[in-house]
């Protein structure tokens, strides 16, 4: 064998361990999801979405863990949206190379890498109780968003990035100050960019379990949540709690549940998908 | 657009902001024993019937984790698979919260084994002190009886955050705690469930309500502590001679929640209900007249003529 044969032999091997890699990891989410489905489908109903926890796992339901999961979404979003896009644009576009940014900048990616119970314990001790806002969605929220703040601020980073610098220049060259430039020239370019990333970040939160846990998330809550200082519960406390009970008409609730949560993350991503590419097709130069 | 959507988030916060200011409903926080917390949710879920407008809240943070809310004054209610520990009383003393143990509920802790396990029925707590023990010497089901199989013993059991655990090394090693750690600790315990019901050799010890849920997966041993084999039973829990695995499941109140009208109307429904509630979740009732007696010493500890602890 010569030299180039081997070469394609090589090549080939490592095609196939690539396919190998790919297709395992489809392989294996298919076999969970289809193993949910076969489970779970069965107790889809508009019943099950509407009702309250109850002890009996027929006519228990996940209305007041989906209202729990869509608060804590949009109070988390009210309050990571602003900060993470805000501190994107203040290290990418103010933030001048000194040794202070670069502190920052260090920070964050290690941020992102920190494990999210330690995150709920912060919350814990920070926002339950030193702050005294007690379980509540509030608390839940506060916390979460520290969590994928770094996600946020990152992507936002990336997708300002992205803006080619001829239109910074153009603009500054029209006259245009610094805040007029980022407002109307690289924010309207880029903001598929950051909304893809934010979404991201949010579909994160919304499976995350132990942080909020940690922070007091209840397993049995039969109300709607009406502020953001009420107590709550989310769709994976409920699950979590659903697959350790001894009956196992629950478990079958548990693969309904997850089928609702995974419907949630699926659209979510959707969006995400949607939103760049639309705004990937309107800028054009 | 992006001016509409930044908008858009500014109106959401106000508005979210606008109505965070209700919500001074009657409510009642219960958080504790993932044992317990059948009971009281059924409690809660039937009391909602009664009184809609009083919210009960239920969490399953275990006994140990429940205790440690409860004493900072977080809960109001507390439930618990074991009495109050020492440590717990401390920082309840502290934080000058004085509370009531009200007992709801019997359980029996079951030892089982794998369906295909022919060789032993019953077990002497002096045997389960021999296999559980803190230097624990058994590895293999030879090294407690000469004729059984010369194969590894797997065993399952609770981690040390349940309740379960702390009374199991309590009734077999006399205290609480002292247990060899080289097991399968679950948090789960459908995980010791499947583990044993698919190990032959294996051996695990958990509440008789996940052995009920699952008796045609694994083999229910037999407790002889002295006076011939006993099966865990919703008869032999109650009248206490499956021992020493009987345990009382308890919910401890807070003095300052008990003289709140919604709480006392609380008990007092979990008090009448807990007996016929604990036995449709797979507990053992106490007698009826232990419930009575239970209300009335609640009754004069939230009126405040008895001091306890």
């Amino acid at each position: 064998m010569n030299r180039a044969q081997k070469n394609r032999l090589k090549d080939k091997v490592f095609k196939g361990l690539g396919i190998t890699a790919t297709f395992l990891g489809i392989v294996i989410l298919a076999i969970f999801i289809g193993f949910i489905l076969y489970q779970g489908m069965e107790r889809i109903s508009w019943e099950f979405v509407m009702s309250l926890p109850s002890r009996f796992a027929e006519q228990s339901g996940i209305y007041t863990a989906w209202m729990g999961t869509v608060w804590v979404l949009v109070c988390t979003t009210l309050i990571s949206f602003p900060l993470g896009v805000g501190a994107g644009i203040y290290l990418e576009e103010y933030g001048k190379k000194n040794w202070w940014n670069t502190f920052l900048e260090i920070n964050i990616s290690n941020l992102a890498g920190v494990p999210s119970v330690i995150y709920g314990l912060l919350g814990l001790g920070v926002f339950v109780r030193m702050m005294k806002m007690g379980n509540s969605i509030l608390a839940g929220s506060l916390t979460l968003s520290l969590l994928i703040l770094p996600v946020i601020i990152v992507s936002t980073r990336e997708a300002l990035r992205a803006v080619p610098s001829t239109i910074k220049e153009a603009s500054v060259a029209m006259g245009a100050s610094k805040w007029q430039t980022i407002w109307h020239q690289i924010l309207p370019a880029s903001f598929g960019g950051i909304l893809t990333g934010v979404i991201l970040a949010l579909s994160r939160a919304v499976g995350e379990t132990a942080p909020l846990i940690v922070v007091g998330a209840l397993v049995y809550v039969p109300f709607a949540p009406t502020s953001p200082l009420d107590e709550f519960t989310v769709l994976p406390v409920q699950i979590f709690n659903w697959v350790t009970r001894p009956q196992q008409e629950f478990v079958i609730n548990a693969a309904a549940g997850i089928i609702v949560l995974l419907g949630i993350t699926f659209v979510m991503n959707g969006i995400a998908v949607y939103l760049r590419n639309k705004w990937q097709s309107k800028m054009n130069w | 657009m992006v001016k509409k959507i930044f908008a858009l988030v500014l109106f959401g916060g106000l508005f979210f902001i606008s109505c965070g200011s209700g919500g001074s409903s009657k409510q009642v926080k219960i958080d504790g024993s993932s044992t317990v917390y059948p009971i009281s949710e059924a409690v809660a879920e039937e009391f909602r019937s009664v009184e809609p407008n009083i919210r009960v809240t239920v969490g399953s943070s275990g006994s140990g984790a429940g205790f440690k809310k409860f004493c900072r004054g977080e809960t109001d209610l507390s439930d618990a698979s074991r009495p109050i520990s020492p440590d717990e009383q401390e920082l309840c003393k502290e934080n000058g919260i004085k509370y009531k143990e009200l007992t709801v509920a019997l359980d029996g802790i079951s030892i089982v084994v794998n369906r295909k396990n022919d060789w032993i029925d019953n077990i002497t707590p002096e045997q389960l002190k021999k296999i559980w023990g803190p230097d624990s010497e058994v590895n293999k089901w030879s090294d407690l009886n000469a004729d059984w199989p010369d194969k590894d013993i797997h065993l399952y059991g609770p981690n040390t955050a349940h309740g379960t655990y702390d009374f199991f090394t309590e009734a077999i090693m006399g205290e609480s705690g002292a247990s060899r750690s080289d097991y399968n600790a679950v948090s789960d315990y459908n995980v010791a469930v499947q583990g044993i019901s698919t190990d032959q050799y294996s051996m695990g010890y958990f509440g008789l309500a996940y052995y009920e849920e699952n008796q045609n997966k694994l083999k229910l041993l037999g407790v002889d502590s002295g006076d011939g084999p006993v099966n865990p039973s919703l008869e032999t829990v109650k009248s206490g001679t499956y021992k020493p695995l009987s345990r009382s499941l308890y919910v401890y109140v807070a003095q300052s929640a008990s003289k709140r009208a919604e709480v006392q109307s609380l008990i007092d429904f979990y008090l009448n209900n807990a007996g016929k509630l604990a036995k449709a979740v797979g507990y053992v009732p106490l007698p009826e007249s232990e419930y009575e007696k239970q209300l009335s010493t609640f009754e004069s500890f939230a009126s405040g003529s008895e001091q306890t602890q």
